[in-house]
């Protein structure tokens, strides 16, 4: 007769710093070997669905701020496209470079944090002093455009909350330039690092279908080799204008869609980003950036689901109008909540260490997962 | 690519009565409404079937139509009583890029909707989050429990129209 060994259950989170915010892990163990992974969520709930029904619609902007916080613009910008599309409004030319520009920023900022904490995750806690320096830097240009460093407010519907800076053109090219060698240099450190490769390659490795499957989007899905991108499979803004290449994973030190693709997927989309940047900054063409904004929202009755290509992945708007000035119903597809479903099926006959591992691969921030 | 008035004859053509109709006079979105008893084997149809292959979901929303009769309770509160919930489908075909809304409506006092975790695995915290929210019971769920609220949270559905918040939480005061 055989006894069966019973399976330890073991609490990770809510207060662990490796869990990024507030996210408590129940692992099923059998002595290091994991079973299943459970993620309990819902620590950060701020009601962001409810607080819409009760605001104006120009009122939800920074409330959105407030999801993804590592990426605030752009949740302002997927919210500002969904509403125009309601109202059918076209936005200024100079209304649509800028906010690529911002929301490309805000791309690399965002990548900047994901690689440094993953690095601190993984034991290297360098690159992560070497990213927030020049993470701190994007911060700087955006505050010297609106005047916030965290949670923007500043694209409105139809619109920006403030003008361009005279000196951000030439700030940004400079930023650009000193930029372009840190990654090189950031490559050096870490991503090439063989410690790192030898923690992250052929761990958590996730085939494409089971990606397409769970619905995971964004840096996590190219990883897994699949050329998606909704900048380009379906377009928003003006990003059809610009040329840009859409990085995949190709398991470069392992399986293609393990955490080491993940990771790369990131630095691989600083560069591109820089390249959209480079090519917006100085075709910036004149004009007002508030002579669009409607003086009273009121969209037609009807629903709108509207997907922007965030840093994190894809960032949906479904907005239900009833034609009244407050939405009736604003429904987020947060990335980061979609993305997290997968833990279980990624740790599945891992270690307990890889566990930290391939949560930091998927980058999620517990702001809008919660929501 | 195929418009939603093509995949709404091609499903009307397969699943004739649980397939209810094409709304199509809403300026901004298109959608096909479904019976939400038949909604597992449609939503298989749609991800397998050649030519259409609707294999990511990006979304799936809850929605509180609020049509019913509204009424006030002793504590003249507003109640509202009948008519329905609702759930939006929202699917993608990586493949064949085209998009599709699908639409089901469950009656407010006993709202059921099968569930579509066996075909989409992202359903799973998409419809505990809209049981979450609403109430709406998803049958065949593997795990139908509360996801964003806490686990014992029995005071009602949150994102329903006429919820009303609890004065006390477990002995805590509400709102703090």
């Amino acid at each position: 007769m055989s006894l069966k060994t019973q399976e330890m259950v073991l609490n990770m989170g809510p207060q662990h710093p490796s869990t990024h915010g507030v996210l408590r892990l129940e692992l099923e163990l059998e002595g290091e070997l994991i079973l299943d992974v459970k993620p309990h969520i819902g620590y950060l709930h701020r009601c962001f669905e409810k607080h819409c029904e009760a605001m104006t619609y120009p009122q939800v902007i920074p409330y959105t701020d407030r999801m993804d916080y590592l990426a605030a613009m752009y949740n302002n910008f997927g919210y500002a496209v969904a509403v125009e599309r309601m109202l059918g409004i076209e936005v200024p030319e100079r209304v649509e470079y800028i906010r690529v520009i911002m929301g490309e920023l805000q791309r690399i900022a965002s990548h900047l944090v994901a690689i440094g904490t993953y690095g601190i995750d993984i034991g290297a806690f360098t690159p992560f002093l070497y990213c927030f320096r020049d993470r701190e830097k994007i911060l700087n240009l955006f505050e010297m455009t609106c005047g916030a460093r965290l949670l923007y407010n500043y694209m409105w519907v139809g619109g920006l909350s403030h003008d361009i800076h005279p000196d951000f053109q030439r700030l940004t090219k400079e930023f650009i330039d000193y930029f372009k060698p840190q990654v090189k240099e950031l490559n050096n450190l870490l991503s090439y690092n063989k410690i790192f490769i030898d923690r992250t390659a052929d761990v958590g490795v996730l085939p494409l279908d089971t990606a397409i499957n769970y619905g995971i989007t964004g840096p996590n899905l190219r990883a897994s080799g699949l050329k998606f991108d909704i900048r380009k499979d379906d377009p928003y803004s003006i990003y059809d204008r610009f040329d840009f290449d859409i990085p995949i994973g190709e398991g470069t030190h392992g399986t293609v869609g393990d955490c080491w693709d993940r990771y790369y997927i990131r630095v691989l989309e600083i560069e591109q980003s820089i390249r959209i940047i480079e090519q917006a900054i100085d075709n910036i063409p004149e004009g007002d950036v508030q002579s669009a904004i409607p003086k009273r929202i009121k969209p037609p009755k009807g629903t709108i689901y509207t997907r922007v290509e965030n840093p994190k992945g894809e960032l949906g708007y479904f907005i239900i109008s009833d034609g009244s000035v407050n939405p009736w119903r604003v429904k987020v597809r947060a990335p980061s909540f979609v993305n997290l479903t997968v833990m279980g099926e990624l740790c599945k006959g891992h270690l307990v260490a890889d566990v930290i591992a391939i949560l930091g691969s998927i980058d999620i921030v517990l702001g809008e997962i919660d929501r | 690519m195929k418009t939603t008035e093509e995949i709404f004859e091609i499903l009307k053509n397969n699943f004739a009565e649980d397939v209810l109709e094409l709304v199509e006079d809403l300026p901004t979105e298109k959608f096909i409404k479904v019976n939400p008893l038949a909604i597992y084997k449609i939503s298989d149809f749609l991800r397998t079937e050649d030519g259409l292959k609707f294999d990511t979901l990006m979304c799936l929303s809850g929605v509180d139509e609020a049509d019913g009769e509204k009424v006030k309770d002793e504590n003249d509160n507003e109640v509202i009583n009948g008519g329905n919930l609702s759930v939006y489908y929202h699917l993608d075909s990586v493949e064949l890029k085209q998009k599709v809304t699908i639409k089901v409506e469950t009656p407010r006092d006993n709202p059921e909707v099968e569930s579509v975790e066996n075909v989409w695995k992202c359903a799973d915290w998409h419809e505990r989050e809209a049981y979450d929210m609403y109430g709406i019971k998803f049958l065949n769920h593997p795990n139908l429990i509360r996801i964003l609220m806490p686990y014992d949270w029995d005071a009602g559905y949150p994102l329903r129209k006429d919820y009303q918040n609890p004065e006390f939480y477990k002995g805590m005061k509400v709102p703090y």
